[in-house]
C-alpha cells in the first residue's frame, strides 16, 4: 500500500504542493559526493533548504548525516558536485567565464555565512565564557574591543549564563559550555546555524538546557538551521522538515508529523522502531 | 696541597667574568632555538606538501649531524662563501640552529597533543591561519610542552663548552688558558664545573617554577 511519490524538482527534492511561491534556497547541495578511501560517505547529495528553515537530520551512525554539516563548513572537502550557500556557491567561483575551484579567500567570504556548534563544544580552555564569544568578533569582523564585549555580554544573557561571563570552560558544567558555544557561534551573526548532536555528549538532566536555547534562538533570529540530532521529540515538535538519511543519501524526507506518524519507507520504520526502543 | 684556596681566588674574577659569555651564548642561542624551533614547527605543518617535506629534511639533517661540526662549519667553511662570523656569533648560531631543530619537535607534539575540534573551531568561526596560531593554538601548545624545552635549555648550556673549540671565551676556554699558563688544572676544571652544576640546578629549578604558574593560571 505504497503512498504515490510526491512530485520532485530536478533536484530531488520533494516540493511541498502548499508552498505556492518559490524562494532562492538558502542551501544548496547539487550532486555532492564524499568518499574516505574506497568508501562513498556522502552520494550523490541533493538538498535544498528554504531560508530560516529548520531542518533535522537523523539517520543510523555511518550514515553520512554529520558529514553533510562537516562539507557545509568545510571542515572536509567534496569530492564531486557543488554546494552552495545564499545564492553562492561555497566549492567554487567564477573565472572566466566558467567555475573553478573556489580559492581559500573565497572560501572564507562564503563560509562567513554560516556557524557550527560541536557535539564537544571546543570552546577555547584558555578563555573565559566572555573571550570566547570576543575572539572572533574582533579577529574576523574588526569589532571593537568594547563593541565584542557588549555583543558577547548580551548573547551570554540570552543564553543565561550572564553570570559566568569570567569562568573558564572547565569551571562550567556541559550544558552550560555547550550554550557558551551557542553563543559564541551566534556572535558571528550568522544566516546559517549547523547543529551536529549538540547534546549527544551532555548529561541528561543538562539536555533540556541546551534545547530551550536552541528552541529560543530559533524562533528570535531569522536562521537557517540544520541540526543532525537524536532527540526525535525534539525534531518533531522544532523542525520544519526532517531528512532520514541512511548509507550517505536521503532515504526519506518531509515534514516531522509524517515522517514519524507514517513514514513511507521500511528502513525509516526500523530506524524509528530501534530510536524508540532504546529509550 | 691540592686545591689551592690562594690561587682559586686570584682565578674567580676571570672565570666569573668567562661566566658571562657562558650565560650569554647560552640564552641568545636558546632565545633563538625557541623561535626558530616554532617557525620550523609551524612550516612543517604547513598545507604545501613540498614545503612540508623540505622543512622536515632540513630538520633531519641538523639533527643528525654533531655540533661540533656545525660550529666549525659557520666558523671555519662559511668564510671561504665570503660569509666572516666572529667566534661568539657563530657559536650563537650554530647552537640556535642545532637545538632549533630540536626544539621544533617539541612544538610538533605540543601542537599535535591539542584536540582536533580547536581547529575545527577556528575554521567554524572563520578565523585567519594566523589568528588561529597566535590567539588559539600556540598559547595553549606552550605551557604542556616547557618542561622539555627546559631540558633542551639545561642541554644546550651544557654543550656550550664546545664553543672553546673556536676560541670563544667562554668558561672552558678561559679554564683551559689558565691551565696552560700555571699548569694547575685541578682548581680552574672544578670550578668551570662547580658553575655549570649550580647554574643547571637554577635552571631546573626556575623551569619547575614557570611550569607551576603556567599549569595554574
Amino acid at each position: 500500500m505504497n503512498a504515490p511519490p510526491a512530485p520532485t524538482l530536478a533536484s530531488g527534492v520533494p516540493t511541498d504542493p502548499h508552498d505556492e511561491k518559490k524562494t532562492e534556497p538558502m542551501i544548496r547541495f547539487q550532486g555532492v559526493g564524499k568518499r574516505y578511501g574506497d568508501v562513498k560517505v556522502i552520494d550523490a547529495l541533493d538538498l535544498e533548504v528554504a531560508p530560516n528553515e529548520k531542518v533535522a537530520i537523523i539517520g543510523p551512525s555511518g550514515s553520512g548525516k554529520t558529514t553533510v554539516l562537516r562539507l557545509l563548513m568545510t571542515l572536509e572537502s567534496i569530492d564531486d558536485g557543488a554546494i552552495w550557500v545564499d545564492g553562492e556557491s561555497l566549492t567554487h567561483m567564477p573565472r572566466d567565464g566558467g567555475l573553478v575551484r573556489a580559492d581559500k579567500q573565497h572560501v572564507r567570504r562564503v563560509r562567513s555565512n554560516i556557524g557550527m556548534v560541536f557535539q564537544h563544544f571546543n570552546l577555547f580552555p584558555h578563555m573565559t565564557a566572555l573571550q570566547n564569544c570576543m575572539e572572533a568578533p574582533i579577529n574576523v569582523l574588526g569589532l571593537t574591543k568594547p563593541d565584542a564585549e557588549q555583543r558577547a555580554g548580551e548573547l551570554l544573557k540570552m543564553v543565561g549564563l550572564e553570570s559566568k561571563v569570567g569562568n573558564y570552560p572547565r569551571q562550567l558544567s556541559g550544558g552550560q559550555q555547550q550554550r557558551v558555544a551557542i553563543a559564541r557561534a551566534l556572535a558571528m551573526r550568522p544566516k546559517v546555524m549547523l547543529f551536529d548532536e549538540v547534546t549527544s555528549a551532555l548529561d541528561p538532566e543538562l539536555v533540556g538546557e541546551v534545547l530551550d536555547v536552541i528552541r529560543r534562538i530559533g524562533t528570535e533570529h531569522n536562521l537557517t538551521m540544520l541540526m543532525v540530532t537524536h532527540q526525535m521529540g525534539f525534531a518533531k515538535e522544532f523542525a520544519d522538515r526532517v531528512c532520514f538519511f541512511c548509507g550517505g543519501k536521503i532515504a526519506e524526507q518531509g515534514r516531522p508529523e509524517k515522517l514519524f506518524g507514517a513514514p513511507e519507507q521500511e528502513r525509516t520504520r526500523r530506524f524509528l522502531r530501534a530510536v524508540l526502543e532504546a529509550g | 696541597m691540592l686545591f689551592d684556596l690562594h690561587y682559586t681566588a686570584t682565578i674567580l674574577p676571570l672565570l666569573a667574568q668567562a661566566s658571562l659569555v657562558t650565560l650569554k651564548a647560552t640564552l641568545l642561542g636558546f632565545l633563538l632555538a625557541t623561535t626558530l624551533g616554532l617557525a620550523l614547527a609551524i612550516l612543517r605543518m604547513a598545507p604545501s606538501r613540498w614545503l612540508r617535506w623540505s622543512v622536515t629534511g632540513l630538520v633531519e639533517f641538523i639533527r643528525s649531524t654533531p655540533l661540533l661540526i656545525q660550529i666549525f662549519f659557520l666558523y671555519f667553511v662559511l668564510p671561504e662563501a665570503g660569509i666572516n662570523l666572529d667566534a661568539l656569533t657563530a657559536g650563537v648560531l650554530a647552537l640556535g640552529l642545532h637545538y632549533g631543530a630540536y626544539c621544533s619537535e617539541v612544538y610538533r607534539a605540543g601542537f599535535e597533543g591539542l584536540p582536533k575540534g580547536q581547529w575545527e573551531a577556528c575554521t567554524a568561526l572563520n578565523m585567519s591561519p594566523l589568528a588561529t596560531w597566535k590567539n588559539i593554538i600556540i598559547p595553549q601548545a606552550i605551557p604542556p610542552i616547557v618542561p622539555a624545552l627546559g631540558n633542551y635549555l639545561v642541554a644546550l648550556f651544557k654543550e656550550t663548552p664546545l664553543l672553546s673549540a673556536i676560541a670563544v671565551l667562554e668558561l672552558m676556554q678561559t679554564a683551559k688558558i689558565l691551565g696552560s699558563e700555571s699548569f694547575r688544572y685541578v682548581e680552574p676544571i672544578t670550578l668551570v664545573g662547580l658553575f655549570f652544576l649550580v647554574f643547571s640546578l637554577v635552571s631546573a629549578f626556575l623551569i619547575r617554577w614557570v611550569e607551576r604558574y603556567l599549569n595554574h593560571r
